[in-house]
């Protein structure tokens, strides 16, 4: 993995309680999946920011090493890897990600 | 690049032998499935560790030879 990729990648998700990797913006996402995590995200009100990894080849490809996981979106929270987006959804739907988001002071209802 | 339901049966049957599995054409274009997969495997592992196991099983066909495949992970019951 290209060292300028893995340092952003650290970097995001250790100065970001939460962050997604994701393809496209959350105002115009470019991929069913990722669109669903910014839906759940924004719907809980869970303050977060994102990286674009169709912008930057190295961090699309470094993201999948990193993780150890081949797909893409990936959220993490508190610098941890919670999901892909069947996880988050899975999470969403049965009330965990809202436990564990309040758990940690991201969101507060 | 794209694989009929058949392949991903047989390589998820044959990477988490012993297991249960559904799949779901979603879109008929060989490149969209849904798979639910019942195993023992996933007893004592968290969700992210369950789908890893599930990736493993695909390995380099996850992401190349396969575009969307939505996972579903359970505990396969006694």
């Amino acid at each position: 993995m290209q060292k300028n990729a893995k340092e952003m990648i650290t970097k995001e998700i250790s100065s970001n309680d939460v962050h997604l990797f994701m393809k496209g913006t959350p105002l115009f996402p470019q991929c069913g999946f990722s669109s669903t995590v910014v839906q759940i995200l924004t719907y809980l009100e869970a303050p977060f920011t994102s990286t674009n990894v169709l912008e930057d080849e190295n961090v699309r490809e470094g993201i999948k090493e990193f993780s150890n996981w081949p797909t893409i979106p990936q959220l993490y929270v508190k610098g941890e890897l919670m999901g892909g987006c069947d996880i988050i959804k899975e999470m969403f739907e049965s009330g965990e990600l809202q436990k564990i988001l309040k758990e940690k002071s991201i969101i507060s209802k | 690049m794209s694989m009929t339901k058949d392949e991903l049966l047989e390589t998820l049957s044959n990477g988490l032998p012993g297991s249960e599995i559904q799949i779901e054409d979603l879109a008929g274009d060989g490149d969209h499935y849904a798979a639910t997969i019942k195993s023992k495997k996933f007893i004592g592992l968290n969700k992210i560790q369950q789908h890893k196991l599930v990736y493993d099983a695909l390995g380099e066909k996850m992401g190349y030879t396969l575009h969307a495949l939505s996972i579903k992970t359970e505990i396969l019951e006694d």
